[in-house]
């Protein structure tokens, strides 16, 4: 489904992937572990589309399809989500019409009818009681004044919503507790799919107690230096991430 | 690595869809302003002889005043005398829909307001103003049963001069401002409206103002009377073709609301705002006021402004009876090269009187955008109160927003509220939004018209669609 060919990446004059490789299927959960500083937010800004960061070589092929030359919108209405690891706010924009907004963008392109008021409204209600959440968030304006934890539980929501096909949680677990991060990982499991590919983008090992991985990959200085199954985000829990940069510089 | 403008930067071009002439035989006075030319616009309009009388006395005091230059925006000296003072279709006195030359009627057809279709169907009432003339009002009849009068200025001051006199200049004197009072020396047309007493008017009454004539000024006048106990909904909307030189617009409205009396007027205002680079567009210097004469009298005032090069604009209240009420709820957005230099003024006279100002600057491009406002609470005005809210909206580094609030208290009893915001769409916004698949215009849509939502549900409803639309048309091209 998705394939990172040799991705270099800069911004400005900053080198930040020095050749990232990594092929994910449909259906599987992928982690990308590292340090502060490695890529990994990196890597899935780029995913997403963001025009910070310069891509000087190597590709990203999505379905067969070139991503790179996909402006965001397209990427998203292709079934690519990135849940943010910091919420943007949008002061006097509502949420339900947000969430209408995208939802109908998304329907369109895959040529299904738009949703009125009435059916947008019967669905986001049912998806919200499944996360937990208060309805009342739909009458907030986007993010807006919202805590760190409903955030990233209102990023999941959007997620249920859009039923995207490539997922991609840059960090999402940052800044939660314990159980805001039970409520996350319920939202991902509930997610997962044959249909559908998740890359959990994360700094710690703890979401992935709850969210077990098909494989883990640990990105340290811009360059995946170590994969392997579930049980590598547990040695990496324990010895640190010192333990593979140690190993990636002397495989160099 | 893109620059955090460049998104949103080449959003800037735009299309002015109202922008065609309309070929049309027409009936126009050499440029130039002068007594002979006074005399002939009033006697166009087989005006009575107080009338001409008021507008020479105008004259004569205009020319001992100069123009003002304390407002925010700036353009080469107007040459008055370069000016065409009238300009109307040829054929005239009207007596039905059928009369009206069918090409006039296409124009309007084109700006969206088939007065044929509207009479029946859409229950506004509406006042087509064509350069200086007033050219058909609908509805007259069913109005007329309820002792309304909605007709153009002319003919008010022609078949009710006792009211046009009674309240002509009884808010707005000739001696107000310099456009105010060129405007009394050389207004044309305009609409008049008039509520009787406890008269609940049934429809929303409209005004569509259109400049065609090359190198004319319209300069209408209108006048909205009140009674005790009434109500009336006002709309007026405006366009003009697209043009290298810039026209000037210098419109006056006056507004009596008596006791318990309550008037909504509403304006969308899309003047041609010249070209990209500043080109052309109308010059808009317009006095309205509204005088809340009675007890628990309210006016409030809601306007869209999108359109003109220059807009110079301050529709205010006098706040005189006891309890009464302003309102003003306004959306102005400058693109481009345009400059806005726009606010109120509420002015508490009797006691327990209440304001309340919302404003909303949006610009872009080049855009220059001033709130200017002013809130006088004098000293007798006890219990008086004051909301006040300015927010503006940047999108990229080349515009501006600048706020001018004045408050002036002199009764110690008096609450004031004020809140500012300055805010910038971000292109972190709007990545957030394509990320949800909306495209980057529509992410635009959606936080100027978020913005904008506490003006636009003032708006009745049929306006406030096309408030929204006419802002996206007017920011289309804005982000890339």
């Amino acid at each position: 489904m998705l394939e990172i060919k040799n991705l270099h990446a800069k911004v400005g004059d900053h080198k930040i992937l020095k050749g990232v490789n990594l092929k994910v299927n449909v259906g599987e959960v992928h982690s990308i572990m590292g340090p502060n500083g490695s890529g990994k937010s990196t890597l899935a800004q780029i995913l997403a589309g963001r025009e910070t960061y310069e891509v000087i070589e190597g590709e990203i092929i999505y379905d067969g399809k070139n991503l790179l030359e996909m402006p965001p919108e397209e990427r998203a209405c292709d079934g690519v989500f990135m849940a943010f690891q910091y919420p943007v706010e949008i002061p006097g924009v509502g949420s339900a019409q947000f969430l209408k907004a995208a939802l109908n963008a998304i329907r369109k392109v895959r040529g299904l009818e738009e949703l009125d008021a009435m059916e947008f409204l019967a669905l986001v209600k049912e998806k919200i009681k499944d996360l937990g959440m208060d309805e009342k968030l739909l009458h907030r304006s986007v993010n807006e004044g919202f805590s760190g934890g409903e955030k990233k539980r209102n990023e999941i929501f959007q997620m249920a919503l859009l039923e995207p096909r490539l997922c991609v949680m840059d960090e999402t677990d940052s800044g939660l507790d314990i159980d805001a991060l039970k409520i996350v990982a319920k939202g991902v499991n509930d997610l997962r799919s044959p249909e559908r590919a998740i890359i959990i983008v994360t700094h710690y090992q703890r979401l992935l107690n709850y969210v077990i991985p098909d494989y883990v990959h640990v990105l340290v200085d811009g360059q995946i230096v170590k994969s392997g199954g579930k049980e590598l985000a547990l040695e990496l829990e324990e010895k640190g991430y010192a333990w593979v940069e140690e190993g990636a510089g002397a495989a160099r | 690595m893109s620059d955090p403008t460049t998104t949103i930067e080449s959003f800037v071009s735009q299309d002015y869809k109202w922008g065609f002439v309309t070929e049309i035989e027409q009936d126009i006075a050499p440029p130039g302003l002068n007594e002979d030319i006074i005399r002939m616009i009033s006697a166009k309009k087989n005006e009575p002889e107080w009338l001409l009388e008021w507008r020479l006395k105008a004259y004569r005091y205009w020319l001992t005043i100069k123009e003002p230059t304390w407002h925010n925006v700036h353009y080469p000296p107007i040459d008055y005398q370069g000016v065409s003072y009238y300009a109307a279709p040829k054929k005239k006195e009207l007596q039905s829909l059928d009369e009206v030359d069918p090409e006039l009627l296409r124009t309007y057809e084109k700006l969206g307001i088939p007065l044929e279709e509207q009479k029946m169907l859409t229950g506004v009432a509406v006042d087509a103003v064509f350069d200086s003339v007033s050219v058909a009002t609908t509805f007259k009849e069913k109005l007329a049963e309820l002792g309304i009068i909605f007709c153009s200025f002319s003919e008010a001051a022609r078949e009710h001069p006792e009211l046009v006199r009674k309240y002509l200049g009884s808010v707005v004197p000739y001696t107000d401002n310099f456009f105010a009072t060129l405007n009394s020396a050389v207004f044309t047309d305009g609409s008049f409206c008039y509520i009787p007493k406890g008269v609940r008017c049934p429809m929303e009454l409209s005004t569509y103002f259109r400049i065609n004539a090359e190198s004319t000024g319209q300069f209408e006048r209108t006048l909205i009377i009140a009674e005790p106990g009434s109500y009336v909904s006002y709309l007026e909307g405006c366009t003009a073709p697209m043009r290298d030189e810039n026209q000037l617009h210098a419109a006056v409205v006056e507004l009596i609301a008596h006791d318990d009396a309550r008037i909504k007027y509403s304006t969308i205002q899309n003047w041609y705002p010249g070209d990209k680079n500043g080109k052309g567009g109308i010059y808009n210097f317009v006095t309205k006021r509204g005088k809340c004469l009675g007890r628990n009298s309210h006016i409030s005032w809601t306007q869209v402004e999108t359109g003109s090069a220059i807009t110079w604009k301050y529709p205010s209240c006098m706040l005189v009876g006891d309890n009464s009420v302003g309102e003003f709820y306004s959306v102005a957005l400058t693109n481009n090269r345009q400059q806005a230099d726009t606010g109120t003024k509420m002015i508490h006279i009797g006691k327990n009187t209440r304001s309340t100002i919302v404003s909303k600057g949006i610009s872009a491009g080049y855009g220059q955008n001033t709130y200017r406002g002013g809130v006088k609470i004098l000293k007798s005005a006890t219990g008086a109160r004051n909301y006040t809210q300015c927010d503006s909206l940047l999108m990229g580094d080349k515009c501006g927003a600048h706020t001018f609030p004045y408050i002036e208290v002199k009764n110690p009893t008096a609450k004031m509220e004020h809140e500012a915001s300055t805010s910038k769409i971000g292109d972190d916004q709007i990545f957030y939004c394509n990320q949800r698949g909306i495209s980057k215009e529509d992410a635009v849509n959606l936080i100027v018209n978020g913005f904008c939502k506490e003006v636009f549900r003032e708006l009745p409803m049929e306006f406030a669609v096309e408030a929204q639309k006419l802002l996206s048309v007017s920011l289309e091209g804005s982000v890339g």
